[in-house]
């Protein structure tokens, strides 16, 4: 056998057991029938069909609707940090370190902080108190506000890091030109740099978008049970409801949108493995 | 405009960093209430007196160990094999792996396992974790030790062959020591991804194996507590030093 065979025959026993074996097997649940315990023949387009029943359709558009949230407030508070790493002068590694380093420690402890700032008896609220500024706790957590906001915080890398990408490649005579030729630094920077630095921000949002989309922990901790997004849906079904079907019915439907959304991107940039 | 930006990146800083600050912060603090009364150290003696906490470090510890182990050595074959030759349906595979939403993941190797009981007399327990945490850290070990490839030239291998050496031999002495960076680099990011995981562990783990991540979930859950400020602080120090000495190796 040769050597570059019997190296990836490892990846490809992973491909078939461990990657196509799994989603195999939820799709053919997705098409079987609900029993006390599992799943069992009848074959049925069923389970698909109930998710157009208003009650799911809301909770996905809602789960859109945050993602989508979430993904332009990454784009409005990462753009101007990207840019500001790309101009300075010193310290761009230690710069990008600190965006990086939150980033890679534990993502349970992020959602966790703002649980700490933000519950009734959190900082936050202790703080504003102390001053007098609020006389009752202000239900800061378990709402739509502290999912956005967790979801916002745990995300921002990875909107940082492409747009950055692109900016550190932009030709700063284009911005001298511009300035050049009259335009202010404002019109510069939104008819000159903004649409040069677009593939960026386009990896950037998909990077974001989705994580966002199929998002569990965050919703179910910061929104306490009361934020029900696709990611708890799905859980919920596999796991209280015991709606094996239909749990495997919405988690294929989140696996299309995600690898649609996934070609679209990878046929704008196709280098692989960048 | 410059004035503007960096007054923003101080704002930036602190939205990304101030969290975790005050919340290492009050882990020092001697009251349980948000109110700072002192220092001391209570909150982190309070860990080493939880079994359940010192039970599923311990066990997050062995879990990653393992998957470490087994996805830094896969995922170095595989980024090898793609190397000498690309597989775009490989490639796709492990590209989508990492975009699946985690619950998804999770759901999909419960429903495997489950699937693999019914003729195997096995139950969720450490060993279902493993595997879990090898499927989703291998995509990770392929990407950063392919990056580093890049970085190797083929010529290398090709002139060890022509001095005689077998591509078995060209591969170990040649390739490989190129590539122990890339490797260390992969390892700690493999080690970090599995030593956090919640979502996935959650659905494959059985009763007897329960993480760190898990108990400080269920805690979570119940509201804060300044032991999890501790072992949050414990955990932030010790992987974002893993995570450092990975991005120093990766440079070398």
């Amino acid at each position: 056998m040769k050597l570059r065979t019997s190296f990836l025959l490892p990846a490809w026993l992973w491909l078939a057991l461990l990657f196509l074996a799994p989603f195999a097997i939820v799709l053919a649940y997705s098409f079987l029938t609900r029993v006390y315990v599992g799943v069992a023949p009848p074959w049925t387009a069923e389970s698909y069909q109930r998710l157009f029943d208003p009650l799911y359709l809301v909770i996905l558009a809602r789960s859109f609707a945050i993602a989508l949230a979430a993904t332009a407030l990454c784009l409005v508070f990462a753009f101007p940090a990207a840019l500001f790493i790309s101009r300075a002068a010193r310290f761009k590694t230690l710069y990008l370190q600190l965006v990086m380093l939150p980033f890679w420690t534990s993502f349970l402890v992020r959602t966790y902080a703002w649980i700490f700032l933000l519950r009734d008896t959190g900082l936050v609220n202790t703080v504003l108190q102390a001053l007098g500024l609020i006389h009752a706790p202000l239900p800061l957590l378990y709402n739509d506000g502290a999912v956005l906001l967790g979801l916002v915080y745990g995300y921002l890398p990875f909107m940082v890091l492409p747009i950055y990408a692109t900016l550190e490649r932009l030709d700063p005579s284009l911005v001298e030109a511009a300035a050049d030729l009259g335009a202010r630094p404002l019109a510069t920077l939104f008819r000159v740099v903004v649409p040069l630095a677009r593939p960026g921000i386009v990896a950037g949002s998909i990077l974001v978008f989705i994580p966002c989309l199929g998002a569990y922990l965050t919703p179910d901790l910061l929104g306490g049970g009361r934020t029900v997004l696709v990611g708890n849906l799905v859980q919920n079904q596999f796991t209280t409801a015991r709606d094996w079907p239909f749990g495997a019915a919405v988690s294929i439907a989140l696996m299309l949108i995600v690898t649609l959304l996934l070609i679209a991107f990878l046929r704008r940039e196709s280098e692989p493995l960048a | 405009m410059k004035r503007w930006l960096a007054a923003y990146a101080v704002a930036f800083y602190a939205f990304l960093h101030l969290p975790l600050l005050t919340l290492a912060l009050f882990s020092f603090n001697s009251s349980r209430f948000t109110r700072w009364e002192g220092l001391s150290l209570t909150w982190y003696a309070a860990i080493f007196r939880d079994p359940q906490i010192l039970e599923g470090a311990w066990n997050s510890i062995v879990i990653a160990l393992w998957a470490t182990a087994l996805a830094t050595v896969l995922g170095t074959l595989c980024a090898y094999g793609l190397w000498k030759r690309n597989s775009r349906t490989l490639t796709g595979a492990l590209y989508l792996s990492l975009v699946t939403p985690e619950i998804v993941t999770g759901v999909s190797l419960l429903a495997l396992f489950q699937f693999a009981f019914r003729w195997l007399h096995w139950q969720l327990g450490l060993y279902t974790v493993v595997i879990a945490h090898v499927a989703f850290s291998l995509a990770y070990v392929v990407i950063v030790v392919s990056a580093r490839l890049r970085t190797v030239s083929p010529a290398l291998e090709e002139a060890a062959m022509d001095l005689g050496a077998t591509p078995l031999q060209a591969f170990w002495y040649v390739t490989l020591p190129a590539l122990a960076p890339g490797i260390l680099a992969a390892a700690l990011l493999a080690l970090t991804v599995s030593f956090d995981d919640y979502v996935i562990t959650s659905m494959v783990a059985g009763v007897d194996s329960e993480t760190l991540p898990m108990v400080i979930y269920a805690m979570a859950r119940r509201g804060a507590s300044p032991v999890i400020n501790a072992i949050s602080a414990l955990i932030t120090v010790v992987f974002g030093a893993l995570i450092l000495i990975s991005e120093r190796v990766r440079k070398t």
